[in-house]
């Protein structure tokens, strides 16, 4: 067999891939292994393919893309590994070669030309420009949005947002100054906030402000890039990386905040492992923004929100699903103690709080039934809980866990953290 | 490579989806957690006795050898396809049939996960002790293949002395019941025993009849310190030998201290030089006696510090310790060989100390934990195997690992089997006459040496 092309990726990952012991500890955490039942959806018969593709001896072809595109790229079996082996990154570079040797997939090449535009604000146009015929109708015009979560293949059986009339990005200026010797706060957006959760993003300004927080909102700011990496484009995750990073270091500021697990984990964890690994060159610039990331839960427990002041209202009992993008990054503790002393709210935990929703960046336009198997069993726990409303942390889980929930005709509310602890300022 | 008719007839069997040729999936069910790997030539997902039987008749038909595999977290290859054949995995066989709570015994099939299944059972108030580390992972099937053990073995006893009865695939295809679902039972041979520890190379396990125990009410848990080795393992024989059998004793040598310690910080006092972290169960009153007593029998012999955890979640910081065991162990060195001999427990410390010398004579590193309250010492010699002769070393100095267990009246192996690892140091061990007598059983039972031939015994 010819050594495969394009095999410069895999090296990056080289000594990570020795880490891998074959213990099979991953087998317990693996969603998508959970689902498909076979060793190559599994952390660990991914992470033997890509020891067999750097030793040459399979091919780039549709048994490795088949495999590959089997993970939700949620971390959990990072997580719970022995020895540390980083399996996501793993597969968002397996996925690379596969990009870069047999072609990005026809939407993934779609998904690249439309998150890689210039201007956000642009992106819904774009989006509808080039995938229009692929969308079904139900799906709103404009949209980075849905290139984040993208449907195409999908059906009409999903349940997607509705669009905002005017996306987030266009309803503030940039910086909302806030008391002096208060922190400044950059505000990384996302996608999904910008143009279907607005009323995440102001329940954020809110919040911050009532703190007296500055918060600065860099009108020209990116998709993260997460769908790229998620689809092996990293040609595509490099300019939007450096784009932010240019915008990003814009402003002086001690935080980067983010309200969306998946911007803050592709911020955070992503960016330097994964893009700086591959441009050394951009490698200091992308760690300083990793640094200075922050999850807006993570802040407003480290500056001491008291949610007396902002979140008090009537009594209802919700339940808190852990993105996988927080839970990996160890941020469990503060949304739920936030919500906890909320008056008013009532938190009982559901079985299984830190499983995956199933959404896993693109893995549910691949595999959507999968998916909603994963999902099944959290929109059940969630039900159980008896709770009103399920609070999460990154507007993907709460698209993935409004779908699931619709299907079982339950009308349990999908809220985010931030809605429930504003909720008295919001109202006033 | 199999004939294509071969492989269209095990897709009449099992059906096309089940039967996967692609060199990915080969791949992936080639390894096991010894990162030895052979590729089979076509893996076989059953999903039934019936075709499990089927695939057997096959295999005899046309004489290929068949590895059965459950989740193939095995460290000694009993799951790999050494030689090519197919691999035959269980894991859709993954059914509790029933809990039996009157007769306290619980039928399940062979891919049943078994945290899964305790987990069950305990909703129950029942309780199914054994624990294998890979318990989160590991399948019931390969348990009983391969006689698991794990902490509580201590007072609870291993896989086997769970395990009532059996439903079994021979070698050669038929389909017979060993056991039963009653405590006592002396008609014919004891082929539930048997077949508890074959490694796969007597029958495929398709049923399995376990007993349960009630849930104990609560656990406490400890963990002492001690300044030498000699206190902790006298810790170990003083407490059973004051009638208290706890159900865990785990142990941590001071190489295995200072290993976790460079990378977590454990909060270790200097002069520690060996960890015992123990744990009682039963009734609440029972227990908080128990704990007290254990703490005064264990001060006077070198205690530097006792930890006592007051809930559950002191309790996990505590075995939090053991766990980082073995993600430390790769800043030694990058690869591990990971034994399990056992003395009687009251050997412990001697064969610690003989470990040390051989570590000493051969200059490589050799980390000692494990289950000090059956005598039961995971032994890691960590080597490089990139560096030239290391390897090589290695092997000297596990042979002479296993020797000295031998030599004082222990076992080389407790919980992980023979299977391809052990085999060429199973001589030293088991006398001609003894592997005679297991080979001839071996023979009747698979006269065309199709399941899961070339493990256990030197080829």
């Amino acid at each position: 067999m010819s050594k495969p092309e394009k095999m410069d990726a895999l090296i990056r990952v080289e000594n990570e891939l020795k880490k891998c012991v074959k213990c099979g500890a991953c087998r317990a955490h693996c969603p998508a292994f959970a689902t498909f039942g076979k060793e190559p959806a599994v952390a660990r018969g991914k992470v033997a393919l890509a020891q067999h593709l750097l030793k040459g001896d399979i091919e780039l072809d549709d048994a490795t893309y088949g495999a590959m595109s089997k993970c939700l790229l949620c971390g959990s079996c990072v997580e719970k590994c022995p020895n540390d082996v980083p399996t996501d990154e793993i597969v968002m570079v397996a996925r690379e070669a596969l990009a870069g040797q047999r072609g990005l997939t026809t939407f993934h090449s779609a998904v690249g030309r439309v998150i890689n535009n210039r201007a956000l604000m642009k992106f819904g146009a774009a989006a509808a420009r080039i995938l229009g015929p692929l969308f079904f109708r139900k799906v709103p015009e404009t949209s980075g949005l849905r290139l984040r979560f993208p449907l195409p293949f999908v059906g009409g059986k999903r349940h997607i947002p509705p669009l905002a009339k005017k996306p987030f990005l266009e309803r503030h200026p940039e910086v909302l100054p806030g008391e002096p010797g208060k922190p400044r706060i950059v505000y990384f957006v996302g996608c999904m906030t910008n143009f279907c959760y607005p009323q995440v993003g102001e329940a954020a300004l809110a919040l911050f402000r009532h703190l007296g927080c500055t918060v600065i909102i860099p009108k020209n700011q990116q998709c993260c890039g997460l769908p790229g990496m998620s689809g092996g484009d990293l040609d595509t995750v490099r300019e939007l990386a450096e784009r932010n990073l240019a915008e990003l270091e814009r402003f002086e500021a001690d935080y980067i905040m983010t309200a969306c697990a998946t911007c803050g984990g592709a911020l955070h964890k992503f960016y330097p492992n994964l893009v700086g690994k591959r441009h050394p060159e951009l490698a200091a610039r992308l760690k300083a923004i990793a640094d200075k990331t922050v999850d807006a839960t993570q802040l407003l427990h480290k500056l001491g929100l008291n949610p007396q002041e902002t979140g008090a209202g009537s009594d209802v009992r919700i339940t808190y699903h852990d993105p996988c993008h927080l839970r990996t990054r160890a941020i469990t503790r503060q949304p739920r103690e936030l919500l906890a002393g909320t008056p008013g709210i009532e938190l009982a935990e559901m079985e299984g709080a830190d499983k995956c929703c199933g959404l896993g960046g693109t893995f549910n336009v691949y595999h959507y039934e999968s998916s909603l198997a994963i999902n099944k069993m959290k929109s059940a726990a969630i039900i159980r809980t008896g709770a009103l409303a399920v609070a999460t942390g990154c507007p993907g889980c709460m698209m993935q866990l409004s779908d699931g929930l619709k299907q079982h005709g339950s009308a349990v509310q999908v809220v985010h953290t931030l809605q429930v602890l504003a909720r008295r300022l919001l109202k006033s | 490579m199999l004939a294509q008719q071969i492989l269209d007839e095990l897709k009449n069997i099992v059906g096309a989806d089940n039967v996967a040729t692609d060199r990915q999936d080969l791949i992936c069910y080639g390894y096991d957690a010894t990162q030895m790997e052979f590729l089979p030539d076509a893996v076989v997902h059953p999903g039934s006795t019936e075709e499990v039987a089927a695939v057997l008749k096959l295999a005899n038909a046309k004489r290929f050898p068949v590895f059965p595999r459950g989740a193939g977290s095995g460290f000694t290859g009993g799951a790999l396809p050494k030689g090519g054949g197919i691999v035959l995995v269980v894991t859709r066989l993954n059914r509790i049939l029933r809990i039996d709570t009157e007769n306290l015994i619980a039928e399940v099939e062979p891919g049943v996960v078994t945290e899964q299944f305790q987990l069950e059972v305990e909703k129950l108030g029942l309780f199914y002790p054994p624990d294998p580390a890979s318990l989160k992972f590991s399948t019931l099937g390969g348990n009983v293949a391969e006689n698991a053990g794990g902490p509580r073995c201590v007072k609870y006893g291993v896989t086997r002395d769970f395990v009532m009865g059996l439903e079994v695939v021979l070698p050669t295809g038929e389909v017979i019941r060993t056991g039963g679902e009653t405590y006592k039972g002396v008609v014919g041979y004891d082929l539930t025993r048997l077949l508890c520890g074959s490694e796969g190379t007597l029958g495929v396990i398709t049923r399995i009849i376990f007993k349960l125990l009630p849930l104990p009410e609560a656990k406490k848990t400890m963990l002492t310190i001690f300044d030498s080795i000699d206190g902790a393992a006298k810790a170990v024989s003083t407490i059973i030998g004051n009638k208290i059998i706890p159900t865990t004793l785990e142990f941590m040598d001071y190489a295995t201290l200072q290993c976790v310690n460079k990378r977590f910080s454990l909060g270790i006092p200097d002069n520690g030089r060996a960890v015992l972290i123990i744990e009682v169960d039963g009734d609440r009153d029972l227990i908080e006696k128990q704990a007290a007593r254990i703490q005064e029998l264990i001060k006077p012999l070198g205690l530097v510090e006792c930890k006592v955890a007051r809930d559950a979640a002191e309790s996990e910081a505590l075995w939090k310790v053991r766990r980082l065991v073995s993600p430390s162990l790769r800043d030694v060195n990058p690869d591990k060989f990971n034994e399990d001999i056992v003395v009687p427990r009251s050997k412990v410390p001697e064969v610690i100390r003989v470990i040390e010398k051989i570590q000493q004579k051969y200059d490589i590193p050799i980390v000692n934990f494990g289950h000090a309250g059956d005598g039961n010492i995971h032994v890691n010699v960590m080597i490089d195997r990139a560096i030239a002769g290391q390897e090589e070393k290695a092997h000297e100095a596990i042979a002479e690992i296993f020797q000295a267990a031998l030599d004082l009246n222990g076992t080389m192996s407790g919980e992980h089997g023979v299977g391809l690892a052990k085999q060429p140091y199973i001589h030293l061990e088991l006398k001609p006459e003894q592997v005679m007598a297991m080979q001839a059983i071996k023979q009747a039972l698979d006269p065309n040496n199709i399941l899961n031939p070339g493990k256990m015994f030197p080829v």
